[in-house]
């Protein structure tokens, strides 16, 4: 998600010059070089900035952790930053509705912040209130599971990006619809680029934005499995949803997903990476995944799976079970929905769930998930099962929410189950 | 670049496993090591769990997990930054080369004397605060100090697992030595003057993180410029978790002084006794506290002019602070900076070739970024109405060390005579007195969300946690 670039209006991130120590740790953590200083204060470029929050808790201070409504032209610039003793106040709804921002889209705006802040807010709130509120993003592990493999990360910064040739670029989603997902073959001839299932990639878009800075790396999540897209080749793929309305539904053109979706066999693109060193598959033959997927949240459960197929082929691979929960809005938006139907049933416990569908109703991945608490019940009940959830940010919340309905249905104490998720590496979040 | 292995008995990024000799090395030091800490760690805090910061991986998500932990059980492990294969050195004589992975021979002594010499730091500042866990003021400072000794700890090890990794035999004698010294003692004290004085007091140790831990930082940060990799990777690293000292000082006194100015409104007074009878700290002792422990650390830095420095800048093995943001040659020979000494009773600047007065660049750094600290002091009285300033004493006040030592001088820069300096020392260092008022405060307050009357709650908590959350449960 990129909130430097909501329609018209933004939620600026900020760092309260009264808190803060100036002890630079936030402007050596952030992966986009978003922050910057000079002797007075420590400020935040809010067109660089994509809320990826790697820097919140690294700050000793939580001076950090400062968010603002803001209209768009607005925003606070970096040299009136600087010169800031204290933060100014939030802007009043009737200021913002005179810099033409409707009370609607400052509430947008107000969603879009990221979730450890919403939580935040909601843990202030829940001092009020007592009844304490839920924070999914609590629960996701920031370790590996233990069996995962060795992860590469870092290998080419912002920087000093690579270069890949494209090998393959196809529609996996229904032609003729609205929304359209590619699956899209990065080659990377002889230049080590080792990764991952789980792990994501930056494609750097060409061109500057509107203020004529070079565009940010987005991030995409690898879709192939470790041994290339083609087993034996040094490739990747990656499943890109062309961006087309912005989250309110209001048009707007995507920068990278347009470009990604547009490239030719034969294009090169500038790629940044490996990133993620937690969203890892485990190996032991034993271990359980249980993949909950929204959309494009479905890449990293593809290359999972993908990695299984191929094992159980080899005949490397003997337990371990896999569960798949996958939303979408249609059937004919759902990617990969044609090699999904053929896999066979005893390898892969495939539960769609499809929220536009006309004529039926919205079903949703956390509705799936209570209809199959028997089973899932017994995975959390197992130290051998493994939870990923990948997809749009609003799913989180709700699939964590039913995983605790779950282990406290069948009697689980979720304070522990859920610790235990996050201590082991084996709840793990993933949402954009 | 690599994740942690968490079998593994020393948690590390270094693929430790690959060598097993280094790896027995260490694992040899390790028991010795949980004995010292056992013996002159944190006092009675062996069965406290503690909401500790810990780091498993050089990552943001990996550096800053937040869990309660039992002290003993920290994962005391070896993170190095991640590293560039074509990093080149960028400074000093071998600039333009490629950064060392090893250590030439024709550096190895003076390496080693820095790496030592920045190590014995480490376990010192942990003896030095060893009581104070007796006299917190809050759960939450209480966690703080741990969160600091845990973390010096492992500074210890960053160093350790340079010696013994680079160094050979005279690596490993060094690293048992580390151990065995120990602050303020008398037959084998810690290497430097400021670690081996006392902490006696939360105000000393709020001081000491602001300035002392401060010096850490600019220390740290020239040896992250190093042309030896891994020491500059690993410094990077520790300047992460440096930060968090510094703030524990900058907010400790901020809060000491917030509540002073408030004892001072609720009574509208500034006399400093009616200040202590109502059991906060005067601001005229804090200004005290100051002048002492600034003053101290500055000596920290060395002598303002050092051949050694020289040598270590244009050998390569320590840059300037921010070196890589610096515009000029990188080089600096034939360039001047000005150092103080004094003549005919006064004060003068002289110029002297750069290299030589490499401490003092970094000096000066430092006070820079001191005076800022103290400016945002300043912002809590100024809010509070209250007239008084604080302000960093001059900086060749008190010095032990390098041309001014012993030079009697005024807070402002005046050289004074003997009978001066004996009739004015109380006013302007903390007296037998202050030290006895302070430690009259020191009483013992942690449970969760109360606070000792002579300071304010932080703010906000620490991890967004509430301030009265249970941030040490004890065994
Ligand atoms: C760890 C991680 C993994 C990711 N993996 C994938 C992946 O596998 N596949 C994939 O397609 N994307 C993935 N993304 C999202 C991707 O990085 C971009 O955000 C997305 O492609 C939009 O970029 P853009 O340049 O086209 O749009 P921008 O030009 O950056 O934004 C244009 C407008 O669209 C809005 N917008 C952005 N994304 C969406 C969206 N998904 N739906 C609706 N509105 C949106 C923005 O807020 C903005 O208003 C991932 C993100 C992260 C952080
Ligand atoms: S990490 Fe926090 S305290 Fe440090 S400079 Fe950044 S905002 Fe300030
Ligand atoms: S939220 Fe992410 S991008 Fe923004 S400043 Fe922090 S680390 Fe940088």
């Amino acid at each position: 998600m990129d909130m430097a670039v909501e329609a018209g209006v933004i939620k600026q991130h900020l760092i309260d010059p009264e808190i803060c120590i100036r002890c630079n740790t936030c402007e050596a953590t952030c992966p986009v070089n978003a922050i910057t200083h000079d002797d007075n204060n420590y400020v935040v470029r809010a067109d660089v900035c994509n809320g990826c929050m790697a820097c919140i808790s690294p700050c000793p201070t939580g001076s950090i952790d400062n968010w603002r409504t803001m209209p768009l032209v607005r925003a606070y610039t970096i040299e009136e930053q600087l010169t800031w003793e204290s933060l100014p106040a939030e802007l009043s709804p009737e200021e913002l509705e005179a810099a033409g921002v409707s009370a609607e889209a400052a509430g947008d705006a107000a969603a879009a912040v990221p979730a450890q802040t919403q939580a935040q807010a909601q843990a202030q709130a829940a001092v009020e209130s007592v009844e304490p509120a839920f924070n999914s993003a609590q629960y996701g592990a920031s370790v590996p599971p233990w069996s995962a493999a060795h992860a590469y990360t870092n290998l080419f910064a912002p920087k000093a990006p690579t270069t890949a040739t494209v090998v393959g670029n196809f529609n996996c989603t229904e032609a003729g619809f609205d929304s359209e997902t590619h699956h899209i073959v990065l080659d990377f001839g002889m230049v080590p680029f080792p990764v991952l299932e789980g792990q994501s990639i930056g494609i750097v878009p060409p061109g500057v934005d509107a203020i004529g800075k070079r565009h940010h790396a987005r991030q995409y999540s690898v879709a192939s499995p470790r041994n290339g897209e083609r087993p034996g080749y040094n490739n990747v793929s990656l499943t890109v949803k062309r961006v087309t309305e912005d989250h309110q539904g209001d048009p707007v053109r995507g920068v990278c997903s347009n470009y990604v979706c547009d490239l030719k066999v034969g294009d090169t693109v500038q790629v940044v990476g490996p990133f993620g060193s937690s969203f890892l598959m485990p190996n032991h033959p034993r271990s359980h995944i249980v993949m909950i997927c929204t959309g494009t949240g479905s890449a990293p459960m593809r290359a999972m799976t993908e990695w299984r197929r191929r094992l159980r082929k080899s005949g490397k691979f003997e337990g371990g079970k896999l569960m798949l929960f996958f939303g979408a809005r249609t059937q004919q938006e759902l990617p990969y929905f044609g090699p999904l139907q053929s896999l066979p049933k005893d390898f892969i416990d495939i539960n769609l769930a499809f929220s536009r569908t006309p004529g039926s109703p919205k079903r949703y991945v956390q509705d799936l998930m209570r209809e199959r608490a028997a089973d899932l019940a017994a995975l959390l009940k197992d130290g051998s099962s493994h939870f990923y959830v990948c997809g749009l940010k609003s799913m989180e919340e709700g699939v964590v929410l039913a995983l605790r309905d779950v282990a406290k249905e069948a009697g689980l104490d979720w304070d522990t189950v859920g610790a235990a998720l996050k201590r082991e590496g084996r709840l793990h979040l993933e949402t954009y | 670049m690599s994740t942690i292995n968490y079998s593994e008995k020393i948690p590390n990024n270094v693929n430790l496993g690959e060598d097993r000799t280094l790896q027995r090395a260490l694992e040899g030091w390790q028991p010795n090591f949980i004995n010292w800490w056992d013996d002159v760690g944190p006092e009675g805090s062996t069965n406290h769990e503690v909401y500790l910061r810990t780091a498993v991986s050089v990552d943001p998500q990996g550096w800053a997990q937040f869990g309660h932990v039992k002290m003993r059980d920290y994962r005391w492990g070896i993170f190095l930054n991640p590293g560039d294969a074509n990093r080149e050195v960028h400074f000093g004589d071998h600039k333009g080369e490629k950064a060392w992975q090893d250590v030439p021979g024709e550096h190895r002594a003076n390496l080693r004397r820095i790496i030592v010499t920045q190590g014995d730091t480490e376990p010192a500042s942990v003896e030095q605060q060893r009581h104070l866990g007796l006299t917190a003021p809050s759960m939450y400072d209480l966690r703080n100090l741990f969160q600091i000794n845990v973390e010096e700890g492992r500074h210890l090890w960053a160093m350790v697992y340079l010696l013994h990794k680079h160094f050979g035999r005279d690596g490993r004698e060094e690293a048992e030595a580390l151990l065995q010294r120990t602050s303020g003692d008398v037959d084998n004290p810690r290497i430097l003057g400021a670690f081996n004085e006392k902490t006696p007091d939360w105000l000393a140790f709020f001081m000491f993180t602001y300035f002392t831990d401060r010096d850490g930082k600019f220390q740290l940060a020239a040896l992250a410029e190093s042309a030896f990799d891994p020491l500059a990777r690993t410094t990077k690293f520790m300047l992460t978790e440096e930060a968090h000292h510094m703030f524990v000082g900058e907010s400790g006194v901020s809060r000491v002084l917030a509540r002073t100015a408030q004892v001072m409104n609720e009574l509208k007074t500034d006399d400093p006794q009616k200040v202590r009878a109502a059991g906060a700290i005067d601001l005229p002792t804090i200004q005290r506290y100051l002048n002492f422990h600034y003053s101290v650390t500055i000596d920290l830095f060395g002598a303002d002019q050092s051949s050694n420095a020289a040598i270590f800048y244009s050998s390569g093995l320590k840059g300037r602070y921010e070196e890589g943001k610096r515009t000029d040659d990188h080089v600096l020979k034939g360039q001047t900076y000005k150092v103080l000494e004094v003549k005919d009773g006064q004060l003068v600047e002289k110029d002297v070739p750069m290299l030589n007065a490499l401490n003092e660049v970094l000096r000066d750094d430092f006070i820079k970024d001191s005076m800022a600290g103290v400016g945002r002091w300043n912002k809590v009285l100024e809010k509070a109405g209250i007239p008084t300033r604080l302000a960093v004493p001059h900086k060749a006040f008190n010095r032990q060390i390098g041309a001014l030592a012993g030079i009697k001088m005024s807070p402002d820069g005046r050289v004074v005579n003997e009978i001066e300096w004996a009739a004015k020392r109380n006013e302007w260092l903390p007296s037998a007195e202050d030290f006895a008022f302070v430690a009259s405060l020191m009483g013992r307050v942690v449970e969760p969300g109360k606070f000792a009357g002579w300071i304010s709650p932080p703010v906000m908590g620490i991890n967004r946690q509430p301030v009265d959350f249970e941030y040490v449960r004890f065994g």
